[in-house]
């Protein structure tokens, strides 16, 4: 059984807000069942002993003190974005209904 | 047909859920060193970290951590000796960095309860809310929609982000889904969220200020027809910012349920939002779809591991509980119970109790507070504590106490007051307002009103002691309601050979 649908790639790239057309689609499944079938293998060699890794490092309550540290300007903060308008980054009209 | 509340509840069970969103009051962001400050110049508080700008790392605020695990306890929580933060990923530009960083299945503090208290027509009766996990997250940042003919998302023509706010440590606390509260249900969800705000509040890690949104609430209404015990779909209803608006919201969203579900209708599981000024709610998102955050753990962010003993030594400066408190002020007050509801309702027990403080005598400082600078309030529509200050009424009330003003002159003070004329003793200076305490000023008052009714006079000289009620009447007028009114009947008796 492939790793991964071609539903659920479609359904990734929708997620993910790509377009991709059927023939990509088609591509793309199959590539990524490839590349998840040698992932896969990690799974093998890794006992039941091994957690899944999410920090590499072995470290834990890496804190800040509650201390305010200076902030951009609101010209430096804004420089980068492609429209702004009243001090403000302006986006398009957001779609659909998100909240 | 429209049920109403009553009709629906004989139909119907409510079942319900809460979700509490509170800012802690930390000076810094909960990943970054910048300001938290309400109302700050729009984009005037971030930097590279909390715009998600390329290479930028986040750093845990331990304030917020601490803040958070104090909450857990004081909500009868365990702290999870392991703890992760997770990235909710969306698209929505109110996170400039396309996730929000949040907890997923591993929140900091999971498995506690609170218990409310409310009136029933049973007396008073606890319900026991459990909490099914407190976690940790950031704040997003305000959207402004701009073009549409409301305001509002659907309809704009583009939007304005301000993001002062993405990143400021967010508290969320869950409880478990709570049945049985009946027709009880608003009252049960609105004393939650009230216990909930004062111990936030006792615990000193939020500024719980429902409107300016340091703390909202969420709440999920399900219906099920009675004795059936198949749960209904929830909708869940947003924006409800006031603790009237939480008893309100559930309220109505019962009664909009119920009809649907009669008129054989079904429930769409879908956010609705409330609208403050019918009380009703209107749909938002729908949630048919059932939503993919795609969440994994936050790479940048290495897991968060209270030692026992740390979290020990939090437990160990938890405050008093405001439950017990209220307990402790009410014996101490010698307050009858429909009473101390009346305070807690008007949210007015602080301020009592800080009145009270400065020396007021704590019945006096009760029903100056309930009475007439709440009237005051109602007509102006705004809240008591907004008018005046505890140490001006703890003020007022000692002036009565040493006989500088009588009720009715304490009154015009207050009022003067509020209508910004100073301090009280400003304003009586300014009015004149000083009890004439004068015996010989007051004696020829009342020899004037004794010569103006010379028959009532002889009636209290023959006996008639009530008679002299129409002369003391006619003593206050003369002199302006400034005279003790106990006073003008000492000397009047006296003078008419009655005392």
């Amino acid at each position: 059984m492939a790793a991964i649908s071609r539903e659920e790639v479609a359904n990734l790239a929708r997620l993910a807000r790509i377009e991709m057309t059927d023939v990509e689609l088609d591509h793309l499944a199959t590539e990524m069942d490839v590349i998840l079938g040698a992932v896969a293998r990690v799974q093998e060699v890794a006992g039941a002993e091994v957690p899944p890794t999410s920090h590499p490092l072995p470290l834990t309550n890496v804190f800040r003190a509650d201390v305010v540290t200076p902030s951009l300007t609101p010209e430096e903060a804004l420089s980068g974005a492609p429209a702004k308008a009243d001090q403000r980054f302006k986006v398009p009209q957001i779609l659909g209904d998100a909240e | 047909m429209a049920l109403n509340f009553d009709q629906a509840l004989e139909k119907y069970e409510p079942t319900l859920g809460l979700e509490v969103h509170v800012e802690l009051n930390t000076h810094s962001k909960m990943f970054c060193g910048c300001a938290t400050e309400f109302g700050a110049e729009p984009n005037t508080q971030t930097c590279p970290v909390c715009l998600g700008l390329p290479g930028a790392l986040p750093a845990v605020n331990g304030k917020a951590i601490e803040s958070t695990i104090l909450i857990g306890l004081a909500l009868n929580c365990s702290i999870a000796p392991y703890s992760r933060f997770a990235r909710k990923n969306y698209f929505y530009p109110d996170m400039p960095k396309n996730f929000q960083t949040s907890q997923y299945d591993e929140p900091i503090c999971i498995n506690g309860y609170l218990d409310v208290e409310i009136d029933t027509e049973e007396g008073k009766k606890t319900f026991r809310v459990e909490i099914e996990r407190v976690h940790m997250e950031e704040d997003t940042g305000k959207s402004l929609h701009v073009g549409g003919s409301t305001g509002r998302i659907h309809g704009a023509e583009y939007s304005l982000l301000d993001y002062n706010r993405a990143g400021i440590p967010l508290v969320e606390i869950v409880t478990k889904m709570i049945p049985g509260t009946d027709k009880y249900a608003p009252q049960v969800a609105r004393a939650y969220v009230t216990e909930l705000r004062d111990i936030l509040r006792s615990l000193g890690v939020s500024d719980v200020k429902m409107e300016q949104g340091s703390l909202r609430c969420d709440a999920n209404v399900s219906l099920s027809p009675r004795g059936s015990g198949i749960l209904g779909t929830r909708s869940e209803t947003k924006n409800v910012n006031s603790l009237r608006s939480v008893e309100r919201a559930i309220f109505g969203e019962i009664e909009r349920q119920a009809t649907r579900l009669e008129s054989g209708e079904r429930i769409i599981q879908e956010t609705r939002h409330f609208l403050e000024e019918s009380g009703l709610t209107r749909a938002g998102r729908s949630k048919e779809q059932a939503e993919d955050y795609r969440y994994f753990p936050e790479p940048d962010l290495v897991p968060v591991t209270p030692s026992a003993e740390w979290v020990e030594e939090l437990r160990a400066t938890l405050p008093e509980k405001p439950s017990t408190r209220r307990k402790r002020l009410q014996e101490a007050w010698a307050v009858p119970d429909k009473e101390m509801t009346s305070l807690i309702n008007a949210e007015l027990l602080d301020v009592v109790e800080e009145t009270v403080n400065l020396g007021a005598d704590p019945s006096k400082a009760r029903s100056w507070w309930l009475g007439e600078i709440s009237r005051l309030a109602n007509e102006k529509d705004v809240s008591a504590t907004s008018l005046v200050t505890a140490s001006q009424v703890a003020e007022i009330i000692a002036l009565i106490s040493s006989g500088e003003l009588t009720d009715k002159l304490a009154r015009q003070v207050v009022e003067g007051v509020v209508n910004g004329e100073g301090t009280p003793r400003e304003v009586i200076d300014a009015r004149g307002l000083k009890v004439v305490s004068d015996d010989s000023a007051l004696m020829a008052a009342i020899e004037s009103a004794i010569a103006a009714q010379p028959d009532t006079a002889e009636r209290v000289r023959g006996g008639n002691i009530p008679a002299a009620g129409a002369l003391i009447g006619a003593v206050m007028k003369a002199t302006g309601g400034q005279a003790d009114a106990a006073k003008v009947r000492e000397l009047l008796l006296k003078h008419l050979g009655q005392a």
